[in-house]
């Protein structure tokens, strides 16, 4: 890059003065928007809310699925009807009238007898401070626009969304789980394939798919780690019963929300906050650090740094938050570069070698000479480096191959086949269209199922087949037929509700959740993460640029 | 720390100084503009404005003519200018924003705040004798920055690459301010010494807050000569290019370990002239020609404290 900033003036004459701009910032890729739609005609009536709803089984299947019956029943729409019955983090299955205390979860009494106190006017008084302090605290985000970019606010709720202990430990366990397994599936199919040779995993899904980087073959990772930070997209549907919708293993983004709305929670409400034993997520940063450290390529102190896009990245707050937080320096691809096979960075007494990158930029855009040839992001020689072990990456390149709409249906089977354990977290129901048996099942029931593009994101090239006209259905039906192997289809699942304070006050809203899963040397579950609210009515869509907003997630200690 | 980083603080530290003395000049034209005879010669008169603070080419290809609200508008609010009030607290704020991890939370939202405040301004809103309301709320955000940066900020690298920013900026405009007001000011040997001359030299005085430093240090009538005595060899008075070479020397110093680099020789051969300079030197050799290399030397020094520091990649 050229330097940043020239005089405005030199001998009289102004000059202009670029503001370091990198408009070409790739958006992580982890800004998708919430994989399930809405669905529309979800409109609930207490009078219609009976209790659980039926185990929806597709028995009306001409074609059996694929797909084991999941562990619970998954109260999705009942046949002909599309009115999924959504488990309420309050009151479980009571409905949606008004609240009584009898029918309150005990993990929400202590909540539901001081919400009863507080009136609604008050809550519109906090939620105005809340956005006046990350407005102050400068948490926003970008949203790019045609001539310039603005910065906004994701909302924030002031309810908290509460879990017990043991329904955390569900979680915890879970999570846990599934990143060992992903990790020792990472370093299988960058070594000798065995899953691939046992034939538990198809070869070609894994070889062709986009995300798999051949350059990983091979290479010894420090610690066998590759997904040193992974956030996984968790819906709940009952009292025990938790779905994994996504799992992100890039560059996966959201922590410093779950940090930030707890700050925030703190100030607003202490009197709540004192009333319940919350188990505390401040020391994530720490947690990262030692892990980030501990796998630095042999040197005693090592040098640390997050690498990120730049300022005009939308999720920059969180890379300065972090960064900030763990006490390392933020850089971007034009502050390091690469001699003798080791990083260093550029700083004002010199060069200083980098020995551990927590990066935030995509595998594509790391290393202009190994991948894209373009991109000003990356750092010339970095793979080399990476690959001679004289730098540790973080997260290791290539690990988007786990974590696409594809391989996702086989995360299960990793459980099973690395750790020789069931796995304790479900998967959503997934029909794979590539199999006969799923395509005609999915063909037969277009109008209760979501497709998806199995590389797809931003919710592009999705059918919402509960709100689609039958003839986008029929002309879905083509596309799926002229490429099967592209597409995936899920039921539309009912997520969780949550008390939302709202226009008309509080009612509830649909969430999802997002743990993050710090693997170092040992492995970190901070006691909290990130729920994410669909603040409109009836929508199933959580994702902060379709108007979800976020909460803060308690704890309760036991 | 990253060059990068200290680039940034560099910079967001000239664009505040830089504003604020670009309100400095314009409070004070407009002063001087309600006299009768500078009225009368007006256009001169914002022409030197203009060469102080803005290019005068590239403003009399947009707007033709110069005149006193043409050239303020010019230098306030407008969005194309990169040497207005609006351009360089921008450029301050984005400095700030890609630094947000060296400054506090404190000095981030001052600056966010500022520039949240003049960001939608326009020329109408500030209206007449809104101007110089306008004018002195820079004044007063700039020093409200400052104050919170020395009140809250980590003595370390960032802060002294910001502090040296505000000093070379400042040295940079002040010699402008000299040089350029000198010559509106003499326009002719006889006029020296008039009533009209003694307000004018004040009014000069009081851009660089130093009217009543004058009269602290001389205790006499408004001259000249001892006027720029003041502004460029008195090591007391805060503005003077003495004092801004003080601090750049000292602040070379630290962030160099005290080892010998390009910039600070530099700095210390400019110091040096003005350490054991002697005003009738100075006019004897020309205030223009003296002003003018000291202006070149201040640009050098500007591009070796980026190369000596590695600030830019």
């Amino acid at each position: 890059m050229a330097s940043a900033f020239v005089p405005l003036r030199v001998n009289g004459k102004a000059r202009a003065a670029p503001a370091p701009v990198k408009k070409d910032a790739p958006v992580e890729r982890d800004a998708r928007p919430a994989p399930i739609p809405a669905v529309k005609a979800a409109k609930i009536k207490s009078a219609q809310v009976k209790a659980k709803a039926p185990a929806a089984k597709p028995a009306a299947a001409k074609a059996a699925p694929r797909i084991a019956a999941p562990k619970a029943a998954l109260p999705k729409a009942a046949a002909g009807v599309h009115k999924p019955v959504a488990f309420d983090e309050m009151t479980s299955f009571a409905g949606s009238g008004p609240v009584t205390p009898e029918k309150v979860r005990e993990v929400y009494r202590v909540f539901a007898e001081w919400q009863a106190t507080v009136p609604a006017k008050e809550f519109e008084r906090k939620r105005k401070e809340a956005e006046l302090l990350f407005r102050r605290l400068g948490i926003t985000f970008l949203v790019y626009g045609k001539e310039s970019s603005t910065e906004r606010l994701i909302p924030f709720d002031v309810i908290p969304r509460i879990f017990t202990a043991d329904e955390w430990q569900i979680i915890h366990d879970g999570c846990c789980q599934r990143v060992r397994a992903i990790n020792a599936f990472l370093h299988d199919i960058y070594h000798n394939q065995d899953i691939l040779q046992a034939g538990r995993i198809p070869a070609e899904e894994v070889l062709i798919n986009p995300q798999y980087r051949p350059e990983m073959q091979g290479l010894d990772v420090p610690g066998g780690v590759y997904v040193h930070i992974a956030g996984l997209d968790l819906v709940r549907t009952g009292e025990r019963d938790f779905y994994v919708l996504e799992d992100n293993l890039r560059t996966p983004s959201g922590v410093s929300y779950m940090l930030e709305n707890r700050n925030v929670m703190m100030r607003l409400f202490p009197d709540l906050f004192s009333a319940h034993k919350v188990a505390p997520v401040d020391n994530y940063p720490a947690h990262m650090l030692e892990s980030l450290r501990g796998l630095a390529p042999g040197v005693s102190n090592p040098t640390v740094v997050l690498l990120s896009p730049g300022a005009y990245n939308s999720a920059y707050f969180e890379h300065v938050f972090l960064a900030d937080q763990m006490g390392i320096d933020v850089v971007e691809g034009q502050d390091l570069f690469v001699k003798n096979g080791h990083v260093f960075m550029r700083t004002t007494k010199g060069p200083q070698q980098v020995d551990v990158i927590y990066r935030r930029v995509d595998d594509d855009f790391l290393d202009p000479l190994a991948f894209h040839r373009d991109s000003m992001l990356g750092v010339p020689g970095l793979l080399a480096a990476y690959r001679a072990g004289n730098v540790t990456l973080a997260n290791a390149i290539g690990t988007g191959v786990a974590d696409d709409k594809s391989m996702y249906v086989h995360v299960p089977e990793m459980v099973r086949f690395y750790l020789g354990e069931e796995p304790k977290l479900s998967n959503v129901p997934t029909y794979v269209l590539r199999d006969d048996k799923d395509r005609a099942y999915v063909l037969d029931n277009l109008d209760k199922l979501v497709v998806k593009e199995v590389h797809g994101s931003g919710g592009y090239g999705m059918l919402v087949g509960p709100a689609a006209t039958t003839k986008e259905r029929q002309d879905f039906a083509k596309r799926i037929l002229a490429n099967p192997g592209n597409y995936i289809a899920q039921p539309t699942l009912a997520l969780s509700t949550c008390p939302t304070f709202v226009a008309k006050g509080i009612a509830p809203r649909h969430v999802d959740f997002r743990p993050f899963v710090i693997t170092g040397k040992t492995q970190t579950l901070v006691p909290g993460g990130l729920t994410r609210v669909a603040l409109i009515k009836d929508s199933l869509v959580v994702n902060s640029s379709q108007g979800g907003g976020t909460k803060d997630t308690w704890i309760l200690e036991a | 720390m990253l060059g990068r980083s200290a680039n940034h603080l560099y910079w967001m530290s000239r664009y505040i100084e830089r504003a604020e003395n670009t309100a400095r000049i314009l409070e004070i034209s407009q002063r001087m503009a309600l006299l009768p005879h500078v009225a009368k010669k007006g256009a001169s008169e914002w022409q030197a404005v203009l060469e102080i603070a803005g290019d005068v080419e590239e403003y009399k290809k947009r707007f033709g003519d110069i005149t006193a609200a043409k050239v303020t508008a010019y230098l306030t609010l407008d969005r194309e200018n990169p040497s207005s009030i609006w351009s360089t607290i921008r450029a301050a704020r984005e400095n700030a924003h890609a630094e947000r991890v060296s400054i506090t939370s404190e000095m981030w939202e001052s600056l966010n705040a500022t520039w949240l405040e003049v960001k939608d301004l326009t020329p109408d809103m500030l209206g007449k004798n809104g101007q110089r309301d306008f004018f002195d709320w820079i004044k007063e955000r700039s020093h409200l920055f400052r104050g919170i940066t020395f009140g809250t900020m980590l003595r370390d690298e960032a802060y002294n690459f910001g502090r040296l920013g505000t000093f070379v900026e400042r040295a940079d405009n002040v010699a402008r301010i000299l040089d350029v007001k000198y010559h509106v000011l003499l326009p002719s040997p006889t006029d020296v010494g008039g009533v009209i001359d003694n307000f004018q030299w004040g009014a000069l005085l009081r851009s660089v807050s130093g009217f009543r430093a004058y009269h602290r240090v001389y205790h006499d009538t408004i001259e000249p000569s001892r006027v720029t005595e003041l502004l460029i060899l008195n090591d007391s008075m805060p503005r003077s290019l003495h004092s801004c070479l003080d601090a750049t020397v000292s602040l070379l110093g630290m962030l160099s370990d005290d080892k010998p680099t390009e910039a600070a020789r530099l700095a210390g051969e400019v110091h040096a002239s003005l350490h054991y300079g002697k005003i009738g030197d100075i006019f004897r050799t020309g205030l223009h020609e003296f002003l003018t290399v000291f202006l070149a030397r201040n640009n050098a020094l500007s591009a070796e404290i980026q190369n000596s520091f590695h600030l830019a990649a």
